[in-house]
């Protein structure tokens, strides 16, 4: 069953197709890759249906209603969220504060003026085990911009994932970082995602990454998609090799 | 002063938002009182605190409305206009708001009448008057201090730090923004019905654009990162123009090279200067 659908979601920016009369479907509970070169139209896509920018025509549905026309506010409380490409935190407020914040607002208590915030203890006991499941726990009190790349990645991904969305948009959360700290980021990712059986799309460049964690490969290509398939069928699809990645080889690498 | 620099820092230091025309509703409280006094003859000051209340927030609410779509300069700018509307107003209505002589408000009297102004009306306002406004000040600290370490002053860092995460984690940024927009202008409203008998009179220099530049240079003096800047600000920057006054004509260069001096070296303003010799201070002797 599809958890979400875009028919024919079209967006220009003058000449440019960046989405391109998409059907895009993403099944409930799976962890989906968005590949595709620089300028394919992911993060638009991705953009249009978190609601940040607005479709020229098309329809987005999620669990079968239609979402086109709802506020980035009403997509949330549905169940849509997401992380950003390059890091969006609240940079002058401690790691916890930033998940707590999305837990406050998850919960509607951003409205209240007059309660302290540091007395709503579930809300804080709710954020600390938020970060020690990302592994943060021991940046709780450190300002989130003062911590390092990698933790900040993880730290924008954690925002997201308290406010306890069904589907979890993550656009390139290992860009910036080490080779070397990329898969841990990863096992950390996949992991939460699947055992809360939160269904993720992630836009991703490393075809490792891609192929490693993912259990459907949806290539896009100057706004459409170009092949959509499970990674053995994607890394054998001879136009997908020819036209994103080059080489069978580099496939595989 | 205090309470109105408090009130003005709700939006620059935890919103972001730098508004250039607080002067409005300092002045739309000042007015609201001598309106009081002239229509109804009213002389308690507790109805004059409330009468500045709805009126602040009758202005503040249609202001904000206007101004919150905006931010950085463009918001600055269309506050200052607005605030020059009000000055305009008051300057050319004189048959309603007095012109350039202003309106008059006498000593009002305390707690529904129970403290008056019997004897020596100096005194009263040197002591009794006093001790009401700083009774009032506390209040106002305490409750803005609850608003600022609430949930909902906790989503307005955020919108100030990062205005698109704050919108991806569900914070309706507009509502959030417009809702600070209130309660700063009533805080600085309240303000001003406070200062106005002390005054004993409102001109419409309280509504013109230099009185909101000694706003913003009350909080940035104090320091607009921390609590406790802009009531320390408000206080000094009040003592540094009384004796700039007195010791030269020239008092408003005085203030100007303070000002340059402040940006240059202390931009974090003496709150957040001291807090920071403090935490050099405890590290080094630990």
């Amino acid at each position: 069953m599809s958890l979400l659908e875009t028919r024919r979601l079209t967006r220009h920016f003058g000449e440019t197709r960046a989405v391109d009369g998409v059907d895009f479907a993403v099944r409930a509970g799976e962890v989906l890759a968005l590949i595709g070169s620089n300028g394919a139209g992911k993060t638009s896509l991705v953009n249009l249906i978190s609601g940040l920018i607005r479709p020229d025509s098309g329809q987005i549905l999620f669990r079968d209603q239609d979402v086109t026309p709802h506020s980035v506010n009403q997509r949330i409380r549905a169940g849509i969220a997401r992380s950003f490409q390059l890091v969006n935190l609240f940079d002058h407020l401690t790691c916890l504060d930033n998940v707590a914040l999305a837990i406050f607002s998850r919960e509607g208590k951003t409205k209240k003026l007059l309660a302290l915030a540091g007395r709503d203890i579930a809300v804080w006991r709710e954020a600390a085990d938020v970060l020690g499941q990302f592994g943060l726990d021991s940046k709780a009190r450190m300002l989130a911009g003062g911590i390092s790349q990698g933790e900040r990645k993880l730290l924008d991904v954690a925002v997201a994932y308290a406010l306890r969305p069904r589907l979890l948009f993550l656009d390139e959360p290992t860009s910036g970082v080490s080779t070397r700290e990329k898969a841990p980021i990863m096992d950390i990712i996949t992991a939460i995602v699947r055992s809360r059986g939160i269904t993720a799309v992630i836009i991703e460049h490393d075809m490792d990454i891609v192929f490693k964690y993912s259990d459907r490969i949806v290539v896009m290509h100057q706004g459409t998609i170009l092949a959509d398939g499970t990674p053995d069928e994607i890394r054998d699809n001879a136009t997908v090799t020819t036209t994103l990645i080059g080489t069978t080889g580099d496939a595989r690498a | 002063m205090a309470i109105t620099a408090l009130g003005f820092n709700l939006l620059l230091g935890y919103t972001g938002l730098l508004s250039f025309g607080h002067s409005a509703f300092f002045g739309v409280g000042a007015y609201a009182v001598a309106f009081m006094v002239k229509y109804f003859e009213w002389s308690s000051m507790e109805l004059f605190l409330l009468g500045a209340i709805v009126a602040s927030v009758v202005v503040t609410a249609l202001f904000g409305f206007l101004c919150v779509r905006y931010t950085r300069i463009f918001f600055s700018i269309l506050t200052l206009a607005l605030s020059q509307v009000l000055w305009s107003l008051a300057f050319k209505f004189f048959w309603v708001t007095g012109g350039t002589d202003g309106l008059r408000v006498p000593t009002p009297t305390l707690l529904g009448g129970i403290v008056s102004h019997g004897e020596d009306k100096i005194t009263f306002l040197a002591h009794r008057y006093y001790y009401y406004v700083l009774a009032i000040f506390f209040a106002c600290a305490a409750l803005m201090w609850v608003i600022v370490n609430s949930p909902f002053g906790k989503a307005l860092q955020a919108i100030r730090d990062n205005e698109t995460r704050a919108e991806f984690v569900g914070v309706q940024i507009w509502r959030y923004r417009w809702t600070a927009f209130l309660v700063s202008g009533v805080f600085t409203g309240l303000a001003g019905a406070l200062w106005v008998p002390l005054n004993g009179l409102t001109t419409p220099d309280v509504l013109y654009w230099p009185f909101s530049g000694e706003i913003v240079f009350m909080t940035v003096l104090g320091g607009f990162r921390t609590f406790a800047g802009p009531i320390v600000g408000a206080i000094v920057f009040n003592y540094l123009k009384t004796y700039a006054v007195g010791f030269t004509v020239y008092w408003q260069m005085l203030l100007g090279i303070v000002l340059v001096f402040l940006v240059l070296v202390l931009p974090t303003g003496i709150v957040g200067t001291a807090g920071q010799l403090l935490a050099r201070l405890t590290r080094s002797s630990s």
